[in-house]
């Protein structure tokens, strides 16, 4: 199965069924797209499929054949961090950090499409994200500095 | 008054024995021959703390563990400080297990109870102090001068006559100085580094994917578990048929080990799917039939019987038999999950003469006891690393997991990563446990308090755990936020009674304050209501012989706006705590939307001493609010014929982005010790939170969580 991850080619040897999760993670070695709940109820495992966030624990690696997919490695592609990533140390928001991939990857998604977002609507993209050390506040504090940061 | 701290089974409570897994007894192993001072051929080391490289880099050595609590951060801080050294500039490593890194708070090398930079205060000031007095005795040796003529700051020491040299020029003959004896500390004052919010040295690695947590590891031909563990509280395997899994791809293996059966294959899906077409018969156990009707049915009986006593003063009996009015009160509490977002995992090689065990754990100190255990290696065999972990709250003290993927690791002969998945994590848990609570609060005919009787009735989990430092019923863990009962009242009793609910207990963050801080702190508004009080005021009258508490519980009630109407349909509640020698006062915002509260505002007043790093302090208090919060109102754990009935965040659902209320957290400035922040505010937020619910809607709560109002 071919597909582009973080702008370069890949083939992959997987059954198409296998979650893209565990073909990024153990077949590819990038492990920075987490595990939490294998039933697309948390967000860690969020990474984007043609620009889109999709759960990738819960999407068959079938899905992503021909298709470019970019994980939180592929942000700061280059050595330079993205925008989000820079808000992120700025607010200091992780504290375990475990979920953080997900969320900066749905927050990425986000501001991809809402230039300035409101609060609502960062609670709205950024409800399907949990986060069990609490860190929503700075969340959303980073969100909106990335977003001036972007402007 | 802290009784906490003054308790000394409590901390000391490692020293004699612990109890794991299985319920093993063993006696404490201290590993105190691993070497950890040492010069590793690039840099040197003056002492267990530091390293310095002869290209200046400065490494300190973190013997706590990260699971948020910024702990790789605040400990470096004190190091740093008075090592005198650039701290954007430091790098971070975990320590191995070893005596020197005993938390002297605990008795173990161990992270919890909030005790990391309590514990650290003095001992990483005088570390890092100490390093420094060894290369400006070095530096006054090359030079030959005196060494008061030479002075450390910021990574160089300087002598006279405009000579200068670098930490990492200095540091071989730094190494080999003997280490001070008398080591003086610099002033408050003089801090560059300690009290300051400087910014943590992990998120870099956090916020790029590269932060290797416990999933993270591979090792050269590691293979993938994944296991199947009794669906029923202590079941065991009876008998199994793997035939279709075998035939599976990707699969290498498939063992028995003591807790279940383990797949053994390339990937960790593929060991996953394996795993699931196993086909295996368990013997369930004694623990069948348990279910929620029966725990709560034998809490109850239980609670008729007496307890021990842990805290008495004048009579209380007599003036409850003798008070014109007496409160006679009930609470419970329920059954919670740790549920970190990396669940259990661990990855082990075990070889005939060696193990190495990398893994989250709050506790490396005792992976090569357990380990040594199930393979009969000897602890002095087993190499422990510790990685980042994706959350702790208690759950990583036990190391269970790193015993099951060791026996898997023995089983096939190389290196294995044992993976939970979610479902095995939430049901595989140990567990806060559900307990019953009477208060009794006896008044004269004024209305004065003159009795307050709180009888604790639930599972011991050090009994479990720890249990040499249960002594004739006393589990020094069940009675936090009850044995410091701060008001002024002439008569108290506390008791507790264990009885064991069949559901595996576990310490969870902020142990039992998160139990009995919601019995005595909803107790305290009832108390107030009875009388006629505002509960705010009534607390204030009832705490003149602490100021500490009353300064902060003024600070809250100004900073929330205590008495004033936060809008229509919106009510507030105050809780307020001692514990781990930190002060809290809590105000909370609510309202009810659609049958179920909803918290809006959480305004939090923390004394905790002097700080290390005020930012983090800050975090650990939005953190607790937000763990407590999930606990109180979104859901719990129950059991049905023995099994766990929740399995993954549908069932037990976490407080999302959506429904944060927003924290305002108020730092006193105080010269008084330093406290524990990572784990106290957890217990004031269930009773502020159904005070506040009281308030608006007159009914009281007595039994958590709140799903409803």
């Amino acid at each position: 199965m071919d597909m582009t991850v973080n702008g370069k080619s890949v083939s992959v040897d997987a059954a198409p069924d296998t979650p893209l999760l565990w073909v990024l993670r153990d077949t590819l070695g990038m492990t920075g797209t987490k595990f939490g709940c294998g039933k697309a109820l948390c967000g860690a495992c969020t990474v984007h499929l043609n620009g889109e966030p999709v759960r990738s624990c819960s999407t068959p690696v079938s899905a992503a054949a021909g298709a470019k997919v970019t994980t939180i490695e592929g942000l700061s592609a280059g050595g330079s961090l993205h925008a989000v990533q820079k808000a992120w140390i700025q607010e200091q928001v992780p504290q375990c950090g475990y979920c953080q991939s997900g969320q900066i990857m749905s927050a990425v998604a986000l501001l991809s499409k809402a230039k300035d977002p409101t609060d609502a609507q960062i609670d709205d993209a950024m409800s399907g994200n949990i986060c069990r050390c609490g860190t929503y506040q700075q969340i959303r504090a980073a969100i909106h500095r990335a977003a001036k940061m972007m402007a | 008054m802290n009784t906490t701290m003054k308790n000394p089974s409590r901390r000391r409570f490692l020293q004699t024995s612990a109890a794991v897994g299985g319920g093993l007894t063993l006696a404490m192993y201290l590993p105190g021959g691993v070497k950890v001072a040492h010069a590793d051929g690039e840099s040197y080391s003056p002492n267990a703390w530091v390293r310095i490289a002869p290209d200046n880099t400065v490494t300190i050595l973190v013997a706590r563990s990260e699971m948020g609590q910024g702990v790789y951060t605040a400990m470096p801080q004190l190091v740093a400080e008075e090592l005198d050294v650039d701290f954007s500039k430091i790098r971070i490593e975990a320590a191995p297990p070893a005596e020197v890194y005993i938390n002297a708070l605990l008795g173990g090398q161990l992270t919890g109870g909030s005790t990391s930079v309590r514990d650290a205060w003095e001992k990483l000031r005088i570390a890092g102090a100490s390093a420094r007095m060894m290369l400006e005795g070095a530096a006054a040796q090359k030079w030959g001068v005196a060494a008061d003529q030479c002075k450390g700051s910021n990574g160089m020491v300087s002598g006279p006559d405009g000579k200068s040299a670098s930490y990492g020029e200095l540091a071989e003959a730094a190494s080999k100085m003997a280490v001070p004896k008398d080591v003086p500390l610099k002033k408050p004052e003089q801090w560059k580094i300690v009290g300051k919010s400087v910014p943590r040295l992990d998120l870099p690695a956090k916020v790029n994917g590269s932060a290797e947590f416990g999933i993270d590891v591979t090792l050269p031909g590691m293979a993938y578990a994944s296991v199947a563990m009794s669906p029923v509280i202590d079941g065991k395997v009876a008998s199994f048929n793997a035939d279709k899994a075998k035939a599976m791809p990707g699969v290498q293996a498939i063992v028995q080990y003591s807790r279940g059966v383990a797949v053994v294959a390339d990937s960790f899906w593929q060991a996953k799917q394996a795993r699931d077409a196993l086909d295996i018969t368990w013997d369930e156990g004694a623990k069948a039939g348990l279910n929620m009707d029966g725990i709560w049915g034998g809490l109850r009986a239980s609670a008729k019987e007496p307890g021990v006593t842990y805290r008495k003063e004048g009579d209380a009996e007599a003036a409850i038999k003798g008070a014109a009015k007496v409160l006679d009160l009930e609470y419970e509490t329920c059954f919670q999950s740790h549920s970190p977002m990396e669940a259990m995992n661990a990855v082990a090689d075990v070889r005939a003469d060696s193990a190495t065990i990398i893994a989250p754990n709050q506790f490396q100190q005792l992976i090569p006891v357990v380990v040594a255990g199930v393979t009969g290696l000897k602890p002095e065999q087993v190499e422990v690393k510790t990685t980042y972990l994706g959350g702790g709250f208690g759950r990583r003290v036990e190391v269970d997991y790193t015993v099951d993927a060791a026996e898997i690791s023995k089983a096939v002969g190389k290196p294995v990563k044992m993976v939970w998945t979610r479902e095995d994590d939430m049901t595989h848990d140990s567990y806060r446990p559900a307990t019953h609570n009477r208060v009794q609060a006896a008044l004269d005919a004024d209305g004065k308090l003159l009795a307050w009787k709180f009888a604790i009735t639930g599972p011991s989990i050090s009994s479990r755990l720890f249990p040499s430092i249960v002594k004739d019923g006393l589990d020094p863990f069940a009675v936090e936020a009850a044995e410091n009962y701060p008001y002024d009242v002439p008569n108290i009793l506390l008791t507790y009674r264990i009885h064991d609910t069949g559901v595996t207990p576990g310490y969870w963050r902020s142990v039992s304050h998160s139990l009995n801080c919601f019995v005595a702190e909803s107790a305290m508004d009832e108390i107030a209501r009875a009388v006629n009080k505002d509960p705010l005021e009534y607390r204030m009258s009832l705490l003149g012989k602490h100021p500490r508490y009353q300064r902060i519980l003024a600070m809250a009630a100004d900073k929330a706006g205590w008495g004033k109407s936060g809008g229509e349909g919106k009510a507030m509640g105050v809780a307020v705590m001692e514990g781990y020698g930190t002060y809290l006062a809590q105000i909370s915002e609510v309202s009810v939307e659609n049958g179920k509260p909803r918290v809006h505002r959480v305004i939090n007043v923390i004394d905790c001493g002097m700080m290390v790093n005020p930012a983090i302090v800050r975090a650990q208090v939005e953190s607790s609010v937000m763990y407590g919060l999930t606990a109180a109102i979104k859901g719990e754990i129950t059991v049905d014929k023995g099994r766990i009935q929740q399995n993954n965040f549908d069932s037990y659902p976490m407080l999302r982005m959506n429904e944060m209320p927003k924290c305002e957290t108020y730092l006193v400035q105080s010269s008084e010790k330093p406290g524990g922040v990572g784990e106290p505010v957890v217990g004031l937020i269930p009773p502020s939170v159904a005070n506040a619910l009281h308030t608006l809607t007159g009914k009281r709560i007595r039994k958590l969580p709140i799903l409803s109002v």
